[in-house]
C-alpha cells in the first residue's frame, strides 16, 4: 500500500517541478508557491492517510462478521456494523480479568510512580542533604540502562522474594522512576521560594510545607508523571512476557498476542475487536490528556 | 492536641538541631523509596549482569566460572552475530527514515494553513504513540498477510503481484522497519516541531530577503539553528531502536531463518528459552556498551558540531 500511493504523491510533487522549467522566460517564482503549495499538501495528506488508514482499517475490520473478516476488498469505513466479533472475543478470552490485570498493573504503577516522584523530586529540589548530586547523578544514571540488560536479574530477584508469576512482579520494580523523579525535580524548582519561608515564618514545620504549600502546586507536574506511567505500561509488553507465567496473570497486550496465536487467521475480526478495546484507555489520554503527554513525551529532549 | 501549648515557643524560635534532625529524617524518608528501589531493582540487577557475564548457569545447577568464554561464545555463535548485524541494519534503515519523514512533516507544518488543520495533522501523526507496540503489530501482521491482506491488495490494484511480506528475508525485514517507523516517527516529529516553532519569524523574514528561499533557506538558515534538536532526536531515536523487540517478535517471531532477529529477541531467547543465563547478560552488555557509546557520542558531538547552544 504505502508504495503505490508513495509514488502517486511523488509523481505531484514532481509533476509540479517538471512544469517550471518548461517557461524559462517567465518568472518561476510566481508559479512556484503555487505548485509548491499543492505538493506539500499532498504530501501531507498521503501521511495523514498512512498514518490513520491501519487504525480505520482495524476499526472496520472489527466490525465485520468473523467469517467474512479476511474477505476482499477490505472495508476502511465500518459502514454495516457488526458486534458479532466483540461478543466472540469475550468468549475466546477472559477479556474482563485482562483489562482488570492491565488497570491494577498501570493504575498502581502510575499512583507509585507519582508518589516515589514527587517525595524524592522534591528532596532534590528543596531540601539540603549530603552527596545530594552524586544521588541525583546516580538516579539518572539509570536511564541509561536499558531494562532487557536487568531483565534477567530483576527476574531471579521476583523468584527469590516469592513473586514470581503475581502482578506484583511487574508493579514493584516499576515503581522507582529516574525520568519521573527528574521531571518532579524540575517542577519543584520552577517554584517560588518565598512560599516555604512565609510558611516557616507562620509555624509551619518542613512536613507541613511539603504537603500544604509544595505538593498543591506540583499536582500538574504529578499529571504528567502519571500520564507517562500510564501510557507506557499500559502498552508494556517485554515485561510482562517475561514475568507473568500463567494467563490468569496476563495483561492485555499479552493477552491479546496469545489470542492471535490461538485463532490464526481464521477470524480476524475476533483478535481486531479485542485489539479496539484495548486502545480505548488509550484514546481516552489522547482525547483527554494529549497536551500533557505531548510535554511529558518532549520534556526528555530538552533537559 | 498537647502539642499547641508548645506549638507557639516553635514559631518564635525553632531550635536548630530540632530542625535539621526532622528535616534528615524527612530527608531519609523521601528519598527511601526511589533511592532503595532503584538499588534493589535496577543497582544489584546490573552488577549481577556483570557477573553472571562470566559465568555459565542454567537456574537449575550451580553457576559456574567461565571467565570470558561467554564472549568468545558469542563471536561464534551464527544467530547471535545475525541478530547484532540484523540489528545495526533496522537502527540504520528506521533511525533515517523516522527523522527524515519527521523533518519533512514537522517543516511542512510550519507553512501557513488553517489552525484546525495543523491541530489535525499534529494529532494524527502523535496518535500511534499512545497505542502498544504489541498491538499495532498485531493489525499490522494482517495486513501485510500475503494473500489476504490490504497492503497486497491495494498493490495489486496497481498491477503489482503480491509480495511475501513476511515470508521472504528482505520483505519481513522491511515490514519490521515501516512498522516500527509508522509507529514512532511521531515522537521526533514532535521535538522538530517543537524546535522549528521556535525559531524567530525574523530570521526567516531576513532569508527570504536575501534571496535564500526553500531548499537553500532550509539548509542553511533553519537546519543550523534546529541542529541541537535533530542530535537530540537522533540519539533518542537510536537507543530506543537499538532495542527493538515487539515489532518483530510479534510480526515475524524473528524469520524468517534468523532475517528480522533482533539483539533483545536473542538476550530474551537465550534466558528464558534456553536458560543459558550467563550468554543472556553477556549480549545484554554489550548492548548496554553500544547505548552508552551513542550517548557518549552525543556528548562529544554537541560540543563540536551543534551552533546556537
Amino acid at each position: 500500500m504505502s508504495s503505490q500511493i508513495l509514488q502517486t504523491g511523488t509523481d505531484k510533487h514532481s509533476g509540479s517541478t517538471t512544469e517550471t522549467p518548461a517557461s524559462p522566460k517567465g518568472r518561476p517564482v510566481r508559479r512556484l508557491p503555487a505548485a509548491g503549495t499543492i505538493g506539500r499538501y499532498a504530501a501531507l495528506a498521503l501521511a495523514a492517510a498512512l498514518t490513520l488508514g491501519p487504525v480505520l482499517w482495524t476499526l472496520s475490520t472489527s466490525l465485520r462478521t468473523p467469517s467474512e473478516s479476511f474477505n476482499l476488498p477490505p472495508s476502511f469505513l465500518p459502514i454495516n456494523p457488526d458486534f458479532t466479533a466483540y461478543q466472540e472475543v469475550f468468549k475466546q478470552i477472559n477479556v474482563g480479568l485482562l483489562v482488570l490485570n492491565s488497570a491494577l498493573v498501570t493504575g498502581l504503577i502510575a499512583l507509585g510512580q507519582m508518589a516515589s516522584a514527587t517525595l524524592a523530586g522534591y528532596a532534590f529540589a528543596r531540601l539540603d542533604f549530603r552527596g545530594k548530586n552524586a544521588i541525583f547523578s546516580l538516579v539518572l544514571a539509570t536511564m541509561m540502562v536499558p531494562v532487557q540488560v536487568t531483565i534477567v536479574p530483576v527476574f531471579m530477584l521476583i523468584r527469590g522474594m516469592g513473586l514470581s508469576d503475581t502482578l506484583l512482579a511487574l508493579i514493584l520494580p516499576a515503581v522507582p522512576t529516574a525520568f519521573g523523579t527528574f521531571l518532579m525535580r524540575q517542577y519543584f524548582l520552577g517554584l517560588p521560594n518565598d512560599f516555604a519561608e512565609a510558611a516557616a515564618l507562620d509555624g509551619a514545620g518542613p512536613w507541613r510545607i511539603f504537603r500544604s504549600v509544595y505538593v498543591p502546586l506540583a499536582v500538574p507536574g504529578m499529571a504528567i508523571v502519571g500520564i507517562l506511567a500510564f501510557n507506557f505500561h499500559w502498552n508494556e509488553f517485554f515485561r510482562p512476557l517475561i514475568l507473568t507465567i500463567s494467563e490468569q496473570n496476563f495483561t492485555l497486550p499479552l493477552g491479546l498476542v496469545t489470542l492471535q496465536g490461538n485463532l490464526g487467521t481464521g477470524s480476524i475480526s475476533v483478535v481486531l475487536a479485542g485489539v479496539i478495546l484495548s486502545m480505548l484507555p488509550a484514546l481516552v489520554v489522547f482525547i483527554f490528556g494529549q497536551r500533557t503527554l505531548r510535554e511529558g513525551l518532549t520534556a526528555g529532549a530538552s533537559k | 492536641m498537647s502539642a499547641t501549648s508548645t506549638f507557639p515557643r516553635q514559631i518564635v524560635k525553632p531550635p536548630a538541631a530540632r530542625r535539621s534532625f526532622i528535616e534528615r529524617w524527612l530527608v531519609g524518608i523521601f528519598l527511601a523509596p526511589t533511592v532503595l528501589g532503584m538499588a534493589l531493582f535496577t543497582f544489584l540487577p546490573i552488577i549481577a549482569s556483570l557477573v553472571l557475564a562470566f559465568f555459565r548457569w542454567d537456574i537449575i545447577s550451580a553457576p559456574q566460572f567461565v571467565g570470558f568464554a561467554n564472549f568468545a561464545a558469542l563471536a561464534q555463535d551464527p544467530t547471535v552475530r545475525v541478530s547484532f548485524l540484523n540489528t545495526i541494519m533496522f537502527v540504520v534503515v528506521a533511525v533515517i527514515l523516522q527523522l527524515g519523514i519527521a523533518l519533512t512533516m514537522a517543516s511542512m507544518l510550519q507553512a501557513r494553513m488553517a489552525p484546525w488543520l495543523r491541530v489535525f495533522l499534529r494529532s494524527t501523526f502523535f496518535f500511534p504513540l499512545v497505542l502498544s507496540a504489541a498491538s499495532v503489530s498485531i493489525f499490522m501482521r494482517y495486513m501485510f498477510n500475503e494473500q489476504f491482506g490490504v497492503v497486497n491488495w491495494l498493490l495489486s490494484l496497481v498491477g503489482i503481484p503480491a509480495v511475501p511480506w513476511l515470508t521472504s528475508p528482505v520483505a519481513s525485514a522491511a515490514v519490521v522497519v515501516l512498522v516500527y517507523v509508522w509507529q514512532n516517527f511521531g515522537f521526533s516529529f514532535l521535538l522538530f516541531l517543537g524546535a522549528l516553532t521556535n525559531i524567530p519569524k525574523e530570521l526567516h523574514e531576513a532569508a527570504n530577503l536575501d534571496g535564500a528561499t526553500g531548499w537553500k533557506q532550509f539548509s542553511n538558515v533553519t537546519l543550523p539553528l534546529i541542529s541541537p534538536t535533530v542530535l537530540v532526536a537522533s540519539v533518542m531515536a537510536i537507543i530506543s531502536a537499538l532495542q527493538v523487540f515487539d515489532q518483530p517478535y510479534v510480526l515475524t517471531n524473528g524469520g524468517p531463518g534468523d532475517s528480522t532477529r533482533t539483539a533483545v529477541m536473542v538476550i530474551f531467547e537465550s534466558a528464558f528459552q534456553q536458560l543459558e543465563f550467563g550468554k543472556a547478560s553477556a549480549i545484554g552488555l554489550i548492548l548496554t556498551v553500544l547505548i552508552l557509546a551513542v550517548t557518549a557520542l552525543q556528548f562529544r558531538l554537541s560540543r563540536r558540531f551543534v551552533f546556537y547552544q
